[in-house]
């Protein structure tokens, strides 16, 4: 395998630049998904049959805890990335756990906003809006949830295999993949939640 | 045994049962044969582990081929039931499954797998990459898309066919109107092909980005590899739009969301629209590379270059921009109102200019061209009037307003056959004779090539000339018979016909390959038929690592260059070259999704949990392997291309 050591780790052999790039088309595609649930949310957001509607289920203190505890969560993993790029593996461990603590805990409050979505009858069967909303936020939950077990994943293998073109090439991405859940969640944030509440 | 039952087929019949013991018996004999002449092992070190593309690729093939006789057998029952006025052979609710999964097998498990066929076999040769981006991506692609293929052929056999359409509208397709779990397969056997899709979408998109051969610019590459480029592009931002709207078709089926219902603030047309929104895409998805191959076979056979290299690439993109902004045009009767009407038939007409643009470039390369009329050639230059034809009746259809008349008529049937038969079945025909002895070492028969080509046309014509008559007399389609008073049987009996015709023309194409293994030389060389692209330059077979040397490109030709004008193609020497391992999980991660397809159609949630754990289980298990690949060593490359050399002579 030919190393560049010109370039950082994550970008220093073919096959990682391969994977980098791949991987942007592959956010692409997925800007692609939540622009179609998107869709899906504004065409029903007004169809909310016989049940509430969101400016009555909408809880604002809930959210803002979520906003910030995720985009604490980005700039720590930025942090992470920083740390990775300097070679210092505790402190990238470090930063890359808080993010995960930091995402556990979002994903600890949604699930908190779900329960009382459904205390208080917006169940999925509810209404179109209910199934709406419950599905745009639940897709975007399920991805926090599975970033969660590949970031431990990818937290045990810096542990045991140390900073190496591949485990660094899979933490960039990694981070990729998070900030793009961060700038969906601004969407989410400002769409959903606010232009609901008004 | 109430468990048990709902595996039954609701609605069964003499034909279904025959097909039960027709596929055991299949399945039997096929088990037996692979352990008498002991198989086993080379099937799975050499197919279902590989990450060769070139084997994936092949194996996308035999999937087409099989899918086109399950849809062609389709095609001919549906024919033969509209033959007759008041015919009996299929009653309504069958007519409804025929025609259903014979529009889903043909687009999504035909024309699909087909068109992947040649990304996965021709992308890499043609840019002179060893291999493409992500191997092993690749045989996950081919798995998820053949379990999700599988798990919709037993459909008719366990549980009952889908029967809403192959367009599913909603409310039609809920659980009220269609009880059955028809239409579970199609929601969940759909989304895991087309999760395949998506993943070799991303696949190939890198590897042409980033994997070409020195001097390859973007501008510089075969036709075919752009147009599966700009393919490729169109299904990662389309097929998430299928991925969503399966998924909600999927919540509202089985966890009873109110999506597309009626009640409830749901929202029936919503599911119009977001399928057109995938569906308009798509048909350019088959159709673009199916223009790639033209442009590479008129090239060929005309000994001129292709003309107007950068109309064609522009043309395309224009073409692949408006596939998003067309989708309107299949429902403009569903109340739209006249203004989204217009708009939509507007772009619609619009597609015609750059594909318009592409017919007058063939034409051009043409022009004063030295034209060898081939099998492939052929193909070709039936494929040019008779999709003009389709394309002319398209924009009849866009016009919203005569729509009216024609819109759910076998006019349309007509239509998008009339496109995609000419369009997109003959240039994977011509594609497959062309490329065939690259393959597989010698050429198909000519002569028989040239007969299946002119009665697949006479048969085309036959066949669906007459459906734009009767549908424009009213004719609906998707109805299951019609009386002897609507005057229709006289052509739809000339239909039958036709499709006869075409169905003795495929019968010919497998005779065709049977005859060319028993009797064709074997001494063709490495580019029979004195081709211009880089596929061509290296030897047949193609060695697993595909080029020796990498190849290095000066200009759209790079191969007819080296030839006739004296570029140099392989300059350095020989270095020992990185391939990647075979693997057994993409296969195994592909049977599980198949349980858990299984699983989610018939709701047996245990066995779903426990399907979905192993799924996570098989991707972190990746996460941790370690695999750095392998060497082939400049000793071991040197006696391969001693030995291919010459067996050449």
């Amino acid at each position: 395998m030919k190393i560049d050591n010109s370039l950082p780790l994550e970008y220093s052999t073919e096959e990682n630049n391969l994977k980098i790039l791949g991987f942007w088309i592959f956010l692409g595609a997925e800007i692609m998904l939540f622009a179609t649930l998107f869709t899906m949310y504004f065409t029903l957001e007004n169809r909310i049959g016989n049940g509430p509607s969101g400016a009555e289920i909408f809880e604002i203190t809930p959210v803002l805890v979520e906003t910030i505890l995720l985009l604490t969560s980005s700039f720590v993993i930025g942090l992470g990335i920083h740390a990775m790029r300097l070679g210092n593996k505790k402190a990238m461990m470090i930063f890359f756990s808080i993010t995960l603590l930091l995402g556990a805990g979002f994903l600890g409050f949604e699930i908190y906003e779900f329960v009382h979505y459904i205390h208080v009858g917006a169940t999925l069967q509810t209404s179109a809006f209910t199934a709406a909303l419950l599905t745009t936020l639940g897709t975007h939950g399920l991805h926090v949830t599975f970033g969660l077990f590949w970031g431990i994943a990818i937290l045990i293998q810096i542990k045991k295999r140390g900073l190496t073109p591949e485990t660094t090439n899979k933490s960039f991405i990694f981070s990729l993949y998070w900030h793009f859940l961060d700038v969906i969640w601004i969407f989410i944030f400002s769409f959903i939640y606010l232009k609901g509440m008004m | 045994m109430d468990f048990f039952d709902r595996f039954a087929v609701p609605h069964p019949s003499f034909l279904i049962y025959a097909s039960m013991v027709g596929i055991g018996l299949t399945m039997i004999a096929i088990v037996l044969g692979i352990t008498y002449f002991k198989k086993w092992g080379y099937l799975w070190r050499e197919w279902i582990t590989t990450v060769d593309h070139k084997r994936i690729g092949i194996m996308y093939l035999l999937v087409a081929l099989l899918m086109l006789f399950r849809g062609g057998v389709d095609a001919v029952m549906m024919r033969y039931q509209l033959s007759m006025p008041d015919n009996t052979f299929l009653d309504s609710q069958h007519y409804n499954e025929v025609f259903t999964t014979h529009g889903i097998v043909m687009i999504l498990f035909m024309a699909m797998p087909f068109i992947t066929f040649f990304f996965n076999y021709l992308i890499p040769l043609q840019i002179g990459a060893r291999d493409v981006a992500f191997p092993r991506l690749n045989a996950l692609s081919f798995w998820l898309f053949f379990m999700g293929m599988g798990l919709f052929n037993i459909s008719f056999i366990v549980g009952g066919s889908p029967d809403a359409g192959w367009t599913s509208y909603f409310p039609l397709a809920n659980n009220e109107f269609s009880p059955s779990v028809g239409t579970n397969y199609y929601m969940i056997a759909i989304q895991i092909a087309g999760l395949g899709t998506m993943i070799s979408g991303i696949n190939f998109i890198t590897t042409i980005l980033k994997m070409r051969a020195p001097g390859m610019k973007l501008m510089k590459m075969p036709m075919f590899t752009w147009s599966a480029f700009i393919a490729n592009v169109i299904v990662v931002f389309a097929f998430p739009v299928l991925t969503v709207l399966l998924a909600l078709g999927t919540m509202d089926r089985l966890f009873g969301t109110n999506f597309f219902t009626t009640d409830n603030g749901g929202m029936d047309m919503l599911w119009a629209n977001l399928f057109w929104v995938w569906g308009h895409p798509e048909v350019y998805i088959l159709i673009l590379p199916a223009f790639g191959l033209y442009s590479e076979i008129i090239a060929t056979f005309a000994r001129r270059n292709l003309y107007g290299y950068k109309s064609m690439v522009v043309s395309m993109v224009v073409i692949s921009v408006f596939s998003f902004l067309v989708w309107t045009h299949h429902f403009f009767t569903m109340g739209q109102g006249a203004f989204t009407n217009s708009i939509f038939s507007i772009t619609t007409m619009a597609i015609a200019i750059p594909t318009g643009v592409k017919i007058f470039n063939w034409l051009f390369t043409l022009w004063k061209g030295k034209i060898i009329f081939t099998t492939p050639m052929l193909y070709s230059m039936l494929f040019i009037p008779l999709f003009t034809l389709g394309g002319v009746t398209g924009v009849m259809l866009a016009m919203s307003a005569a729509d009216y008349q024609y819109h759910n008529t076998m006019f349309l049937v007509a239509h998008f056959h009339n496109v995609i038969i000419p369009g997109v079945v003959y240039a994977m025909i011509a594609g497959l004779t062309f490329y065939w002895p690259k393959m597989f070492g010698f050429m198909l028969n000519e002569r028989i090539g040239k007969w299946t080509a002119w009665l697949m046309s006479v048969g085309f014509v036959l066949a669906f000339i007459p459906m734009y008559i009767t549908g424009l007399d009213g004719q609906a389609r998707r109805m299951y018979t019609y009386s002897e008073s609507t005057g229709f049987s006289m052509l739809n009996m000339v239909s039958f016909i036709g499709a006869g015709i075409m169905a003795i023309s495929f019968a010919l194409l497998v005779y065709n390959i049977y005859y060319s293994i028993r009797y064709a030389s074997r001494d063709i060389g490495n580019d029979p038929w004195d081709a211009r692209s880089l596929e061509w330059a290296t030897h047949t077979p193609v060695p697993e690592y595909n080029f020796a040397i990498t190849p290095q490109v000066a200009s759209t030709q790079a191969f007819w260059d080296a030839k006739k004008n004296g570029h140099e193609l392989f300059k350095g020497k020989i270095e020992k070259i990185h391939m990647p391992n075979n693997s057994g999980w993409p296969f195994i991660l592909g049977c599980i999704f198949f349980v858990f397809g299984f699983a989610m159609v018939f709701s047996i949630w245990p066995l779903a949990i426990v399907t979905l754990i192993g799924i996570l289980g098989c991707l972190v298990y990746r996460s941790f392997e370690k695999d750095h690949g392998r060497y082939i060593s400049v000793e071991e490359i040197e006696e391969t291309e001693a030995k291919l050399r010459g067996a050449k002579k």
